[in-house]
């Protein structure tokens, strides 16, 4: 199959204190992810605060040392490569835009930084390049010579994307891009995300919680719970007959513009899932409706479910 | 029904440099979820602390008519305000972490607003705090008592700050973005207690919120905000079945509805962002972004009526429903 990046058993630690006395704990942040994804596809992965989605950008992104495990990029193994070589592969977007931008530069000069740091282009060279991207994420030259602080949150969305995109990768990852922009905004990064893609054959990695984007912009989505994929498959399949308890507890909770349907119950208790006490068996026991006694010692494989997906639980 | 709460042309500016609320209308009835709606900066927060008397330094205040329960608030002492607050009408944040105190147990923090409203021992007060625990769905009330704020989970910190605003009974609560901090399967947790509290203890709810689903499901009416001012309003029902203004419309069709989604197809976008209002500033604030303006536009707009309790601020006339642009 022709991949344009492939993730293999990737795992990853933190040891922690909780206090000054105690034993030190591990947490398994990722556990034993395996994935791939086609060129110009995009993978959406949803899940709850805390089930590693943003640790998994990270050890991919080079940002974290996994525990174990390899990622490859066009066949390449991305933690063999050296920082220069590893940006022109795989950029980020990151969900605020105001953290993620230096306050105190102007936008062009943000934009041109992935390009001087390569020490290769010609300063003729840069501002090209800098000059054409910003044009295609929407932003005027004169935007370019703003400050940060005098964009509106789109704005700087657009000059974060133009950013990653400088260096002309193969691979962005996408951490809760549209998070933190209004609905109206968030709906104008949407579109101009996936007209890039068509355009520049991009591969996108796209997280977030919010189960009606991943819907609308991925074409395979994988579910996430402490750590794991759960459930993954291509999006109108998963969307349509989720295999796993979770993933149709998450789509139960999707509240839909639909007056009059009220809230649902979605019966997931009080029982918060903690990456430090993974319970047993099937992680995701104590909160199941629909556990039975096999649940609660037996951890279930991954299973191959229709049409090109996998879900973990003994009663799909 | 009658209103708990009625606003009728409420200003807030900040140094007479910006109008964050310019002449912005609704009532709250009796025992009803009203929900605001409206993208950041709209003015939605400053609105709710406006009626609560909480702006910040150098905010003004100014309106035809505030009255809650009969009462003037306009006319109130700090003193006489202060005694309502917290009370009878009592208000939740978005980010419980940062309305909590950090160096006090749960306990400390919910007894106090009872003890300094209505008296009363602290046992007394400890012992109403466990049963609105109970009440909110907290598990084990008197372990969390004895607990900081850093000790529990964002959805518990939430279900503590609803039990403390219930602590003395108000008749009106107000919810500003109470789960936006909150994960998806907590969120829908929070928002089915908030229903059943407005049920079961006959509280009216004012819920402040920019998200459409939310609206659809909680509220029974709207008032949907854009630069300060109400552009529309409608029993819930009737705004989703049929909105008026292009605002409202632009704003329905930026939502990407599960199970409906085209993805080859953009999403609906409202082009450009909100203009920088300044005092004086005439005409509809949405026109730069508008599709239908036109120089008429620019001058005072119409309130119009498209139903017996929907009405909206603009020029153009009343359409009847119509198939909701995917």
């Amino acid at each position: 199959m022709n991949v344009a990046i492939e993730v293999q058993n990737l795992r990853c630690e933190f040891r922690v204190r909780t206090g000054l006395m105690s034993a030190e704990k591990r947490v398994v942040a990722v556990d034993d992810v395996t994935f791939s994804i086609a060129p110009g596809s995009v993978l959406g992965i949803v899940g709850e605060s805390g089930c590693g989605k943003s640790t998994l950008a990270r050890l991919i992104l080079g940002l974290l040392k996994p525990t174990s495990g390899t990622v490859l990029v066009d066949g390449k193994r991305l933690f063999d490569l050296d920082r220069k070589a590893r940006a022109r592969l795989i950029q980020p977007v990151f969900q605020d835009p105001f953290a993620s931008l230096n306050p105190r530069r102007r936008i062009k000069d943000i934009v041109a930084l992935p390009l001087v740091a390569q020490g290769t282009f010609s300063r003729g060279e840069i501002e090209r390049r800098v000059g054409s991207i910003l044009e295609r994420v929407g932003l005027s030259a004169a935007m370019g010579e703003r400050m940060p602080a005098q964009l509106s949150g789109g704005q700087r969305q657009r000059a974060a994307i133009a950013r990653a995109l400088v260096l002309e990768p193969r691979i962005v990852i996408c951490d809760e891009p549209t998070s933190a922009l209004d609905v109206s905004v968030q709906a104008q990064i949407l579109n101009l995300l996936a007209d890039l893609r068509r355009d520049l054959g991009l591969t996108y990695l796209f997280i977030s919680h919010n189960l009606a984007v991943v819907e609308h912009v991925a074409s395979e989505v994988a579910v996430m719970y402490l750590g794991r994929f759960v459930e993954r498959n291509e999006t109108d399949a998963l969307f349509r007959e989720p295999g796993h308890p979770y993933t149709r507890a998450l789509l139960e909770s999707v509240l839909t513009p639909e007056p009059g349907k009220g809230v649902p119950d979605i019966g997931l208790g009080d029982a918060m899932p903690d990456p430090a006490n993974i319970p047993p068996g099937c992680r995701f026991n104590p909160r199941c409706r629909i556990a039975v006694e096999r649940c609660r010692h037996a951890a279930p494989a991954p299973m191959f479910r229709a049409p090109a997906g996998m879900v973990e639980c003994h009663l799909a | 029904m009658s209103a708990l709460l009625e606003i009728e042309e409420l200003q807030v500016g900040f140094g007479g440099r910006t109008a964050a609320v310019r002449g912005a209308s609704f009532r709250v009835e009796k025992g009803e979820t009203h929900c605001l709606v409206g993208e950041s900066g709209c003015g939605k927060s400053v609105t709710a602390l406006a009626v609560m008397s909480l702006l910040a330094r150098g905010g003004q205040r100014s309106a035809k008519r505030m009255s809650f329960a009969g009462t003037d608030l306009l006319s109130l002492s700090d003193r006489e305000m202060a005694r309502l607050r917290g009370n009878r009408m009592a208000m939740i944040f978005q980010e419980p972490m940062t309305s909590l105190n950090p160096a006090f147990t749960i306990g400390s923090q919910m007894t106090e607003v009872l003890t300094r409203h209505k008296g009363g021992t602290r046992a007394a007060a400890l012992d109403r705090a466990a049963e609105l625990m109970g009440r909110v769905g907290i598990t084990a009330p008197g372990m969390r008592l004895g607990q900081f704020p850093h000790q529990l989970s964002g959805g518990l910190r939430q279900r503590v700050m609803i039990a403390m605003a219930l602590m003395c009974d108000p008749e009106l609560l107000i919810a500003d973005e109470p789960t936006t901090a909150l994960d998806v399967t907590v969120q829908a947790q929070i928002l089915r207690l908030l229903a059943t509290l407005k049920r079961e203890l006959g509280l009216s709810i004012l819920l402040i919120t920019h998200d459409l689903g939310i609206v659809a499901r909680v509220a029974d009416h709207v008032s949907v905000m854009y630069a300060g001012e109400v552009v529309e309003r409608a029993p819930t029902a009737e705004l989703f079945r049929a909105p008026q203004h292009p605002y409202t419309r632009g704003l329905l069709s930026c939502v990407p509805v599960p199970g409906r989604v085209q993805r080859d197809k953009p999403l609906g976008s409202i082009p450009g962002v909100v203009p920088a209002i300044g005092p004086g500033f005439a005409g509809c604030a949405f026109r730069s972004r508008c599709s239908h303006a036109d120089e008429t536009c620019a001058h005072e707009i119409p309130r119009r009526q498209a139903g017996e309790a929907h009405d909206y601020l603009c020029r153009l006339a009343p359409q009847s429903a119509e198939p909701q642009p995917a």
